[in-house]
């Protein structure tokens, strides 16, 4: 959790300044030294908040000081940003919430690609089928600023691929290698590039394998196992000075992972990511930047729960999700406005069954389709000014989309008409998003506020889903093919003062989500699974109200010593000021770090006071208070005109048990955790 | 290149010619009103034999639709325009009894006969069913009488509930088999009062309430059901059952009578798990 920081540890970098223009990382050491403020032309306000990753092989300097630790997952990285919380069922695949809003309410996409998990229990989010290795950064677009990804509610999150570029720099590889002591966890990579002024080709592999986690006090989590290994694949090659072609192949494969804090584990979560681009300078000597980018994934997911002892009914449920899409992206730039232009498509096919295998072995086998095979089209369009006004910056956008889905399986159609007689398999929907944002610079002080409009339809699960279980609140869930969409209006708002080595903003934003969805008892209805206290309907809530407020702040005592910190705040009620659940208790962060001379140490501490907002209708009690402090360190050498880096530290120093409003029924997180990780860079 | 296009050419005139040709047959062709069916026992004396058809390969215990002909042994022909009459008889050790049946009637096609018989339970070696087949053909009467073998499903599911109703009458309570899926399904059963050990009549306006269960699912139950209610037309008792899942599906009954009074089955609760009328089935 103290890796949390690493968010701010990047604005040492420039990272968490606007826009993404920062991220090109020529120049990466210069930018290093520098303030947000100088080392780019744009206003820096946070209109977007980036992470980044990259091992930066791109320049010939490691930049490891600055993480807390290196090989950590995505999922620890996406942790670390100052909006983001991970909902945890086990040691793996957690799934990230934005503005206090998770996977059906966000736009997640790799590259700009769209993919959607196969699991109907939301245990294989997006960011589980990639690994940090893979990623130069990851762009985080806060409600509607996040729309470019897709369309969305609460944001988009976009894990940029780290692609070596036309350096021209010849062969390059690096070796990682990484210890926990808590879970036994080894992580071995290897990268290896070659570039030239025509073509490049860069890869990496990664394998990671770890034992149950320890929580404080000793407490071993039985099933919080995982292995996984990815292999990424770019290329480049430019066909002349205007025009290049590139291409990606993403293999990401898990085995036996466990998810302690349900019934079943995993055996299988596989990715396969593919994509071809083709990008040109130049269109009709008007527009700028055009890519064009075909794609498809496909993604399988078996849940599993052979391992287990006490099962109440064997069941296999394997899902699969898989689609094809494209986009087409350009700028234009003319007087005092930037236009973005992009359209984009996706054709998804989700599929999920479920066999169950009675006790009594003179009983059938029994077979449903959880999803029933449902193809969803979406055509979107996305067009963006950003205008540089005289006293101001206005950034105006909009997005609209046009999707259709479909149920294709006839005994899945037949299924939901049980519940629903009169559906039709194929329904269409119109969504749209409109937003406008105002950013004005005075003295040493700037502002933002911005207001914006935005639906999403209801996800595969929300409205298709048949008989999920979710142990969270312990109720089988139906989806509601006649489900509105739902529609939020946002208002967001920022002040930030930077003085000398002083900086700190304060932001806040305010949803008003119509037709909010989310599952509501049916006491009619009788559940599926054994044990589950009823079933849930997915319904439209009149109306839901989401606020967050952050306080972020950093002060740089000198060259060397640094301290950053933040607190954040979150509220969710429905119409009735009824608590939602999965929102998040006053949240804080800080840390002091230490850089010099090759040499690097970090001292951080997170922690939440006790939730007072929670609601048990939705399966949830009251989290503690809990404080967890960390340390690092980390030290570069030279073996002959090699880089040899070593970093080691400490988690959750005082061995806390603890577990956070977002640990899946409050399974404890890792307790004491010593790491320790090598890398090796060959020119 | 070439080639290849002139098999294609010449495949696809010849499927439609061939389709053209089977469509120009089609009218001529006599439609067998025995297609699809097995025959399952023929019932025969010197002079007639009596084909029984049914969708199954056998007689089995519960609701049997059967379709009939009659054969001329020495014409070969199949008799048209007769009336016929069927009884079934157990014979058990210490007595014996009928079960319920329908009139049988004649089809669109004059020399195919239908109709239904419940049995209520199987033939074993000491105790076994007999059918008489009573027809008069151009005023003349016949009758037919052989042993037949009914068996009970091979899952031993039961499709009919035979019992003694709070109204100290006997009933029979049979489900129509029909196509179950995972789906809302149209649902029948047939319900008949003994009035003696030979006579069985139709109960008219009762209802008979349906609660399909899974017991290997801790008993699961499935939405929008619709209890069974009289259909004076057909005579038979018609509603929906759902069914969320394939696998076995215990349907726990209840029996009402026209002014809503239980005449036989239990409500299901957490501790009453099951009916003690209910039908058996797997999809």
């Amino acid at each position: 959790m103290h890796k949390a920081l690493y968010g701010l540890l990047a604005s040492r970098k420039g990272a968490l300044c606007s826009g993404i223009a920062v991220c090109l990382l020529f120049n990466f050491k210069l930018i290093a030294q520098q303030t947000e403020h100088k080392d780019t032309l744009i206003l820096p306000i946070n209109l977007e908040e980036v992470i980044l990753i990259s091992k930066n092989l791109k320049n010939n300097t490691l930049n490891y000081q600055s993480e807390v630790k290196p090989l950590s997952s995505l999922d620890e990285y996406l942790e670390s940003a100052k909006k983001i919380n991970m909902i945890k069922r086990g040691a793996y695949a957690w799934e990230p919430m934005l503005n206090g809003m998770s996977s059906e309410r966000l736009a997640v996409t790799i590259d700009g690609m769209r993919i959607f998990g196969a699991c109907t229990d939301k245990m294989d989010p997006v960011t589980s089928y990639v690994d940090v290795s893979n990623l130069s950064k990851i762009e985080i677009g806060s409600g509607q600023q996040g729309a470019v990804y897709g369309n969305t509610i609460g944001g988009g999150i976009n894990l940029n691929l780290d692609k070596e570029g036309f350096k021209n720099q010849g062969w390059k590889g690096l070796f990682d290698s990484g210890f926990e002591s808590n879970n036994n966890l080894y992580v071995l990579g290897g990268k290896a590039s070659y570039s030239n002024n025509e073509f490049f080709i860069n890869t990496d592999l990664v394998y990671r394998i770890a034992d149950d986690y320890k929580a404080g006090d000793a407490e071993e989590i039985p099933f919080s196992q995982y292995e996984k290994y990815n292999l990424a694949i770019n290329s480049g090659y430019k066909l002349n000075e205007q025009q290049q072609l590139s291409a990606s192949f993403i293999y990401d494969e898990a085995r036996d992972i466990g998810y302690p804090a349900l019934p079943m584990d995993v055996s299988l979560a596989r990715g396969i990511i593919g994509s071809l681009s083709f990008q040109q300078d130049l269109l009709f000597n008007r527009l700028s930047d055009w890519e064009t980018k075909l794609y498809f994934n496909n993604i399988k997911h078996v849940m599993d729960d052979t391992q287990r002892p006490e099962v109440p009914i064997h069941m296999d449920m394997p899902g699969w999700s898989n689609t094809y899409g494209f986009y087409s992206s350009a700028g234009m730039g003319f007087d005092s406005h930037n236009f973005t232009f992009k359209v984009d498509g996706y054709y998804n096919k989700s599929l999920a069954e479920m066999t169950m295998y009675p006790n009594n072995p003179n009983e059938d086998t029994m077979f449903m389709l959880t999803w029933p095979d449902i193809r969803t089209l979406d055509i979107g369009i996305f067009v963006k000014d950003q205008i540089e006004l005289e006293w101001s910056r206005l950034i105006v956008s909009t997005r609209i989309d046009i999707q259709n889905s479909n149920v294709k399986d006839e005994i899945g159609l037949n299924s939901l008409k049980i519940f629903y007689p009169e559906i039709e398999d194929s329904q269409a929907r119109f969504l749209k998003s409109f937003s406008i944002q105002l950013h004005k610079a005075l003295g040493n002080f700037h502002f933002s506020l911005g207001s914006s409009y935005g639906d999403r339809p209801p996800s595969v699960s929300e409205g298709y889903g048949f008989y999920l279980y979710n142990s969270f609140d312990n109720y089988d869930y139906v989806g509601n093919p006649e489900l509105k969409n739902e529609k939020s209006t946002a208002f967001n708002g920022k002040i930030g003062f930077e003085k000398s080595s002083f900086k700190t903003h304060l932001e806040g934003n305010y949803f008003l989500i119509k037709d909010y969805i989310i599952g509501v008892p049916d006491t009619s209805l009788s559940p599926m699974t054994i044990g589950a206290d009823g079933i849930k309907v997915y319904t439209s809530l009149e109306s839901a109200r989401i606020t967050n407020l952050l306080l972020d702040a950093s002060y740089e005592f000198n060259k060397v010593f640094k301290w950053s910190g933040l607190i954040s705040y979150q509220r969710g009620v429905d119409q009735d000021n009824e608590n939602l659940p999965l929102i998040s208790p006053i949240q804080y962060r800080g840390q002091i770090t230490f850089n010099q001379h090759k040499f690097s140490a970090n001292v951080s501490c997170n922690g939440a006071v006790k939730q007072s907002h929670y609601n048990s209708l939705y399966g949830e009690d009251q989290t503690n208070a809990y404080t967890i402090l960390s340390a690092s360190v980390g030290k570069q050498f030279y073996i002959a005109n090699d880089d040899f880096y070593v970093k080691a530290g400490v988690e959750n120093i005082f061995d806390a048990n603890y577990s956070t409003y977002t640990d899946w029924k409050n399974i404890p997180r890792m307790g004491r955790n010593f790491f320790l990780t090598l890398s090796y860079t060959i020119q | 290149m070439k080639n290849i296009k002139n098999i294609f050419t010449a495949l696809i005139l010849t499927i439609t010619l061939t389709a053209c040709s089977s469509s120009d047959d089609t009218p001529e062709e006599i439609i067998d009103p025995v297609a699809n069916l097995n025959l399952v026992d023929v019932i025969e004396d010197d002079l007639y034999q009596i084909e029984i058809y049914s969708a199954t390969d056998q007689f089995y215990v519960g609701y049997n639709e059967l379709t009939m002909r009659i054969k001329n042994k020495n014409s070969e022909d199949y008799v048209e325009n007769a009336s016929v009459n069927w009884t079934p008889v157990m014979h058990m050790t210490e007595m014996q009894h009928s079960c319920p049946k329908s009139q049988i009637t004649e089809t669109e096609i004059s020399s195919v006969f239908k109709g239904f018989i419940v049995f209520q339970m199987p033939g074993n070696i000491e105790e076994y069913w007999s059918l008489k087949v009573d027809f008069e053909i151009n005023g003349e009467a016949y009758s037919i009488t052989q042993n037949i073998n009914v068996v009970n499903n091979e899952d031993e599911y039961r499709v009919v509930n035979v019992f003694k109703g709070n109204d100290e009458s006997k009933y029979v309570l049979a489900m129509v088999p029909s196509e179950l899926n995972v789906s809302i399904n149209d649902f029948g059963a047939v319900l008949y009062k003994m009035e003696n050990m030979m006579t069985f009549s139709i109960v008219e306006n009762y209802t008979i309430a349906i609660d399909p269960r899974m017991p290997g699912m801790d008993n699961h139950s499935s939405p929008n059901n619709e209890n069974l209610t009289f259909n004076a037309k057909s005579k038979l008792y018609n509603g929906k059952l759902s069914l969320t899942m394939t696998g076995y599906w215990k349907v726990n009954l209840k029996v009402l009578n026209p002014n809503n009074e239980i005449i036989k089955g239990e409500e299901i609760t957490d501790e009453n798990k099951a009916s003690s009328i209910y039908f058996d089935l797997s999809i």
